[in-house]
């Protein structure tokens, strides 16, 4: 074992990693977007990669996001696995007919002949300041689509686990990224990527026996802050992050659930005809005669995302957290 | 110094970055749509190409007419005609070698059967029992696209992959004149043109987007006029010569094909039918109009043209008609009978695993189709 101390990596280096890894294993690969080539994207994320591997892999598109992900469609017809980045969250909606008319159902509607392995990385959320249109959570919109795969990490490690994982994936993969969490730093060893697991595992971030905070993405810091604030109050909680929205791990998060009795969901998005309402649904009719009290939703509001110095009452925090876990002593209170 | 003499000191320049990037001249469609047969053009035409272009169109007619009773009779749910359109229909399938892709509207059943798809495959669509009935790969079709110009990006990326891969592929994408307002058209003919990739954009104006003439659609001098701002050729054609489209695409492919990059066409022509069986044309536009494209009918023109010549014959002409009769009878006896189809198929093609979601979702079917197996056998009763 190496005495040198590895310098750790942030995820936006973790995403870099992934992707170089990825091209550099199957020539099939292509990266493309607005400012991907020479800049390196405007998190750096595919920094290094065209001068390694070339503009013709990764590619300086011109500025239209329908263009970028409709031509990818057809370079994905012809073999080619496409991974395209959207900017900003929502500079991804002109994009949306591609996705939802062509992406998510092209296998489906040539009877399973024409796969498209397409991988959209969109940076997303909150927390960074960031102006109108740049603080977006749509992952209700993508999860609410047939034949796509949805995915956030919340880790360094999950950041490159995921990346590969959708670039490896036979079916179009939406790669929400925690722009918030870009610059976080884990125990993650950049000189022993983790190997790739499949799509569709939640895991217990941190294992608790009083409840349940079913969570994903850059809500699961906040949540692992929460967990350790509510021991002074006597609570245990356990953290579930999710990591694939679609396919969903019911089995992880009920088991969870089935322990403890008690859930609440936290997210940024908004609550009415979020993620939130479909998760609690779930939990709500699988794991009925095992819980203590309503599943909860600690959500954004429901209100368009918030200039950059009202954001901090928007996003769910730790309070607001806690004050959920409070209203779990359901029983005491009715 | 007055602001007068400040003025008469200035001389005016262009800002320093400012440079023409193309010469817009050749790039700058004819005045006139091009045109062959009637001129002089035509002695130059292959006669052999001009017999296999009349069976083709005469075929093609009789298959719109075929599609057209099956709507009638409910074996179609829909079937939007190409009546009047065939040359355009049919040439953009010839012009195409096997290793060449083609990027059909869902107007297009006619070019996608002149490829070679079977006709009831190409159907399956309009018909109701999936969405796309024929594989892609196995005569290089894309499936027959709904949302209008959205298949215009896919043929621009396909093409350029192919590029990349250094392979000899042309992708041909067809649209309608509706179909070039969508910001798709925009975006796919300028990566296209950007990129320099192997792309033919036939443009089928026939006049109308459903019930919305073409004045409404764009104040342009032509269609082909747009191709100049992506710095791509655009040219104009009859698109009921059938001699003339076939000409133009191939020369727009063969440019491709050199590495010229893309071409955008646009084919003059009308829809005879209403846009669908469930449209009333009469609202719309008057008999009168419609005659006179009758007049200039693609089938007729090529007809007189062919035995003006002394290239065709009664004899010749019926061969035709019999050929096109026999596809008609098989068309028929295959959409008569009842596809097969198995509910469970509705999760097979979802992900290429199905999700846990979708496996508690397909066994929820499974059951509810045994229990209704089990009340039509009698069982429970
Ligand atoms: C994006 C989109 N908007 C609306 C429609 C509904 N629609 C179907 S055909 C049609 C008119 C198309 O006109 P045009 O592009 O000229 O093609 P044509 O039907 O004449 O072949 C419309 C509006 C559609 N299919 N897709």
């Amino acid at each position: 074992m190496s005495t040198v101390a590895v310098k750790p990596a942030t995820m936006a280096q973790a995403f870099t990693r992934a992707l170089r890894d990825a091209m550099a294993a199957d020539p099939a690969v292509h990266v493309m977007g607005e400012d991907v080539g020479t800049l390196g994207g405007v998190f750096r994320v595919t920094d290094g990669l065209a001068e390694e591997f070339g503009e013709d892999r990764c590619t300086d598109t011109p500025l239209a996001e329908a263009g970028i992900l409709g031509t990818a469609v057809g370079m994905a017809m012809y073999g080619l696995r496409p991974v395209v980045e959207m900017q900003f969250d929502a500079f991804a909606y002109p994009a949306f007919e591609q996705l939802i008319s062509h992406v998510a159902r092209t296998r489906n509607r040539t009877r399973g002949r024409m796969p498209l392995p397409i991988t959209i990385r969109v940076p997303y959320g909150g927390g960074i300041g960031g102006v109108e249109h740049h603080s977006d959570s749509s992952e209700a919109y993508y999860m609410a689509t047939p034949g796509l795969h949805v995915v956030t990490p919340a880790t360094v490690a999950d950041a490159y686990g995921l990346l590969r994982a959708a670039i490896a994936s036979d079916d179009p993969v939406v790669v929400l990224e925690p722009k918030r969490l870009y610059w976080s730093k884990d125990s993650w060893n950049p000189e022993e990527p983790t190997p790739v697991e499949p799509i569709g595992r939640a895991v217990v971030r941190r294992p608790g026996r009083s409840a349940t905070l079913i969570t994903y993405g850059p809500s699961v810091p906040v949540c692992m802050e929460a967990a350790e604030a509510a021991r002074a109050e006597g609570w245990d909680l356990e953290v579930v992050d999710l990591r694939s929205l679609v396919p969903f791990d019911d089995e992880t998060v009920c088991a969870s659930v089935r322990r403890t009795g008690r859930a609440v969901v936290v997210h940024e998005s908004g609550s009415f005809g979020g993620p939130g309402g479909e998760i609690a649904s779930r939990v709500t009719e699988r794991c009925f005669h095992h819980l203590e009290a309503p599943v909860l939703r600690v959500a954004g509001f429901d209100v368009p995302y918030p200039p950059p110095m009202l954001e901090r009452h928007h996003l769910p925090g730790v309070d607001r957290i806690l004050d959920a876990v409070g209203r779990l002593q359901w029983e005491a209170e009715s | 110094m007055t602001v007068m003499e400040q003025r008469g000191a200035y001389k005016p320049t262009p800002p320093p970055a400012w440079q023409p990037r193309t010469d817009p001249a050749p790039l700058l469609p004819d005045a006139e749509p091009y045109r062959v047969l009637g001129t002089e053009a035509a002695a130059k035409a292959d006669p052999e190409l001009l017999r296999t272009l009349y069976a083709q169109l005469v075929k093609g007619r009789r298959y719109n007419a075929q599609a057209t009773a099956l709507t009638k009779q409910g074996r179609l749910a829909v079937y939007p005609s190409t009546t009047g359109q065939e040359a355009c229909e049919v040439a953009a399938a010839l012009v195409l070698e096997e290793q060449d892709w083609l990027f059909p509207s869902y107007r297009d059943t006619l070019a996608v059967v002149a490829r070679g798809v079977d006709p009831v495959e190409a159907l399956t669509l309009l018909r109701g029992d999936w969405h796309t009935g024929y594989d892609p790969y196995e005569h290089r079709v894309a499936p027959l696209c709904t949302p209008l110009a959205t298949q215009l990006p896919h043929a621009v990326g396909l093409a350029h992959a192919a590029r990349l891969k250094g392979d000899d592929v042309v992708a041909l994408a067809m649209v309608g004149d509706g179909g070039t307002s969508e910001g798709d058209f925009h975006e796919a003919l300028n990566f296209a043109a950007v990129w320099q990739a192997p792309v033919v954009f036939l443009v089928q104006n026939n006049g109308f987007a459903i019930s919305v003439p073409l004045a409404k659609q764009t104040a342009a001098p032509s269609l082909a006029h747009k191709a100049v701002g992506y710095g791509m050729p655009g040219r104009l054609v009859d698109g009921n010569d059938a001699a003339a489209v076939h000409e133009v695409l191939s020369d727009a492919v063969r440019h491709a094909r050199a590495g010229g990059g893309p071409t955008l066409v646009e084919a003059i022509t009308y829809r005879v039918d209403a846009h669908t069986n469930a449209d009333d044309a009469t609202r719309y536009r008057g008999d009168a109009e419609v005659e006179t494209w009758r007049e200039h009918d693609p089938i007729r023109l090529l007809e007189r043209e062919l035995t003006g010549r002394g290239l065709l014959d009664e004899a010749g002409i019926e061969a035709a008609r019999q050929d096109a009769e026999t596809m008609a009878a098989a068309l028929r006896e295959h959409m008569n009978q009842d596809p097969a189809l198995d509910p469970m198929d509705l999760f097979t093609h979802v992900y290429a695993e199905p999700t846990p979601q979708l496996r508690e979702q397909r066994d929820q079917l499974r059951a509810e189709l045994e229990a209704e197996a089990d009340t039509e056998g009698g069982t429970h009763r």
